[in-house]
């Protein structure tokens, strides 16, 4: 059996720019944070990002790393708009997908099947179909005859998501109440890169947990990072909560100023001595 | 022989909105009611307390839960979206633009290529208003959101759902009154005021030509009855949340 744990910038220092990366989570929940700082660190750039987005969407974008985004949305929950995605936007320093948070799923599910894409009732008559004139539709083969829009399979060259356990071969386990659609992404994906909030000896799993939280299959994980704290500062329940005084800041800050302070250290120890420090100031 | 209960105070403007949109879920059946923004959340809650037992509500995470939290179901993301697509399932949504169509935007100001201000993106909006009823809660009704064209169809209206099966948008919940489609064009009709508004106001709040209903005045947003208010003043929303930002005008 493969051993598969390896760092961050492990990770990082497997992907190259230009590629298409899938980002786990959902919003300002369960984003694989860790990950997305060792991407940072890296001098990984021109990708194309496909996400539920959050501020793994908006830190990338503000680091000019993103040269297409595909999305549904990108928000920080409680604080709606994502500062630094709305910013390249109205800059136009990114090219973008806008797609419907449906079609984007059954894309993700038509990547994991191996199909060019998958049928929707969804799109039609909006001006999605507008801003994507790529995007085609199908009729029905059967008496219906019904229109639909042929989702395109959103086919990724690597995926990063983030769980609360996994074990060093790769299968992962959520203990929140929702899987979102990491499981997806890493089916998706040619390469899919977990990280933990906690590893785990592989018998240990199942035990205190029902075998449907086995989440993600090491089939589909390339490698596996043990990584405490690693959605911060999104959610990841039951594991801790979103930080919400630091999401605020991170919201309210200009870039350089958030960058310089809590990104410039030379890994993640160095990020959470800064958020440590700040949250102490803040008292 | 009892005292005579001193009388309520009379419904404010934020109650008749709730009560507006707690009749968007009246006769809905077994569905999941999906309101976004805490004004439909209340209406939501209501309706399920009131005439509307049937109705499913979540937790606004993953969970299905009754109107006192308690646990009935699992509802995460993906299965959220099944029940979008199977129909069963009627939401409130909001809107930074709408037109007399009932089109819905909340991706972007301005060209879409360049937007002058960034919002959410479409969102689920496609995909729910070719699935399932799509109600619209607008908390500052003006001539801002309520324009001629907007400018990145999200939510799609009736002009461009030609022929959608399950399309269908019922009605448009303000802090001025109440809107619907119930013209022969489908175009936007004031449906009702809530007391102490005008036609004139709600016109000059509208940037294009609001139908009315035809051979009589605008009737208004109905009462509440007192144990509609009790619920809403004492047991949903007691410490008065609903308030914020809904003043009258």
């Amino acid at each position: 059996m493969v051993d598969k744990t390896m760092t961050a910038d492990d990770v990082a220092g497997r992907l190259r720019s230009g590629m298409t990366l899938g980002i786990g989570g959902w919003g300002s929940r369960r984003k694989p944070m860790a990950l997305v700082r060792a991407v940072l660190r890296s001098g990984v750039t021109d990708l194309t990002v496909v996400s539920y987005g959050g501020p793994d969407v908006g830190m990338l974008c503000a680091a000019g790393r993103v040269r297409r985004l595909v999305a549904p949305f990108a928000t920080l929950d409680s604080v709606p708009l994502e500062p630094h995605f709305r910013a390249a936007r109205e800059a136009g320093t990114i090219a973008m997908t806008e797609l419907d948070e449906a079609m984007f799923m059954w894309g993700l599910h038509a990547a994991a099947n191996r199909l060019p894409f998958m049928p929707v009732r969804a799109g039609l008559g909006s001006d999605v179909m507008r801003v994507n004139p790529e995007l085609r539709t199908v009729r029905s083969p059967y008496d219906d005859g019904e229109e639909f829009v042929a989702a395109p399979a959103l086919r990724l060259d690597a995926a990063l998501v983030h769980l609360n356990r996994a074990d060093r071969l790769g299968n992962g386990q959520y203990l929140g109440p929702d899987p979102y659609f990491d499981d997806l992404f890493c089916e998706a994906a040619d390469e899919a890169y977990l990280s933990c909030e906690r590893l785990v000896e592989t018998g240990g799993l199942a035990e205190g947990a029902a075998p449907q939280t086995l989440l993600v299959g090491r089939h589909s994980v390339s490698g596996v990072v043990e990584a405490p704290g690693g959605a911060h500062f999104t959610s990841c329940a039951p594991d801790h909560a979103r930080d919400e005084p630091f999401q605020r800041m991170y919201a309210t800050t200009p870039w350089a100023e958030f960058a310089g302070r809590f990104l410039s250290g030379p890994d993640e120890h160095a990020y959470s001595r800064a958020v440590r420090a700040w949250h102490e100031g803040q008292r | 022989m009892t005292a005579a209960r001193p009388p309520l105070p009379a419904p404010s403007r934020s109650e008749y909105c709730v009560i507006a949109c707690a009749e968007a879920w009246r006769g809905a059946g077994e569905v999941l009611a999906s309101p976004m923004g805490l004004i439909p959340s209340l209406g939501a809650r209501l309706a399920r307390c009131t005439f509307s037992p049937d109705l499913l509500l979540t937790d606004g995470e993953a969970l299905l839960v009754g109107p006192g939290g308690e646990v009935e179901g699992w509802l995460p993301y993906r299965r959220h979206l099944t029940m979008v697509t199977g129909g069963r399932r009627h939401v409130m949504m909001g809107a930074s633009q709408l037109d007399r169509h009932g089109n819905q935007n909340i991706s972007c100001i301005g060209d879409w290529a360049r937007p002058a201000r960034q919002l959410l993106g479409v969102r689920g909006a496609p995909v729910n208003t070719l699935n399932h009823p799509v109600s619209y809660w607008v908390p500052r009704h003006s001539a801002r959101v309520f324009v001629e064209k907007v400018d990145m169809v999200s939510g799609v209206g009736y002009d461009r759902a030609r022929g959608a099966r399950f399309h269908r948008v019922p009605r448009v919940v303000t802090d001025l009154g109440v809107l619907d489609f119930e013209t022969p064009d489908r175009s936007m009709r004031l449906a009702s005021l809530h007391p102490g508004v005008t036609v004139e106001q709600v016109r000059e709040a509208t940037g294009f030509p609001l139908a009315v209903p035809g051979g009589g005045p605008v009737p208004y947003t109905r009462e509440p009855t007192a144990e509609e208010l009790r619920l809403v003043r004492e047991v949903l929303d007691p410490d008065g949340r609903r308030d914020r930002g809904i003043g009258a005008r």
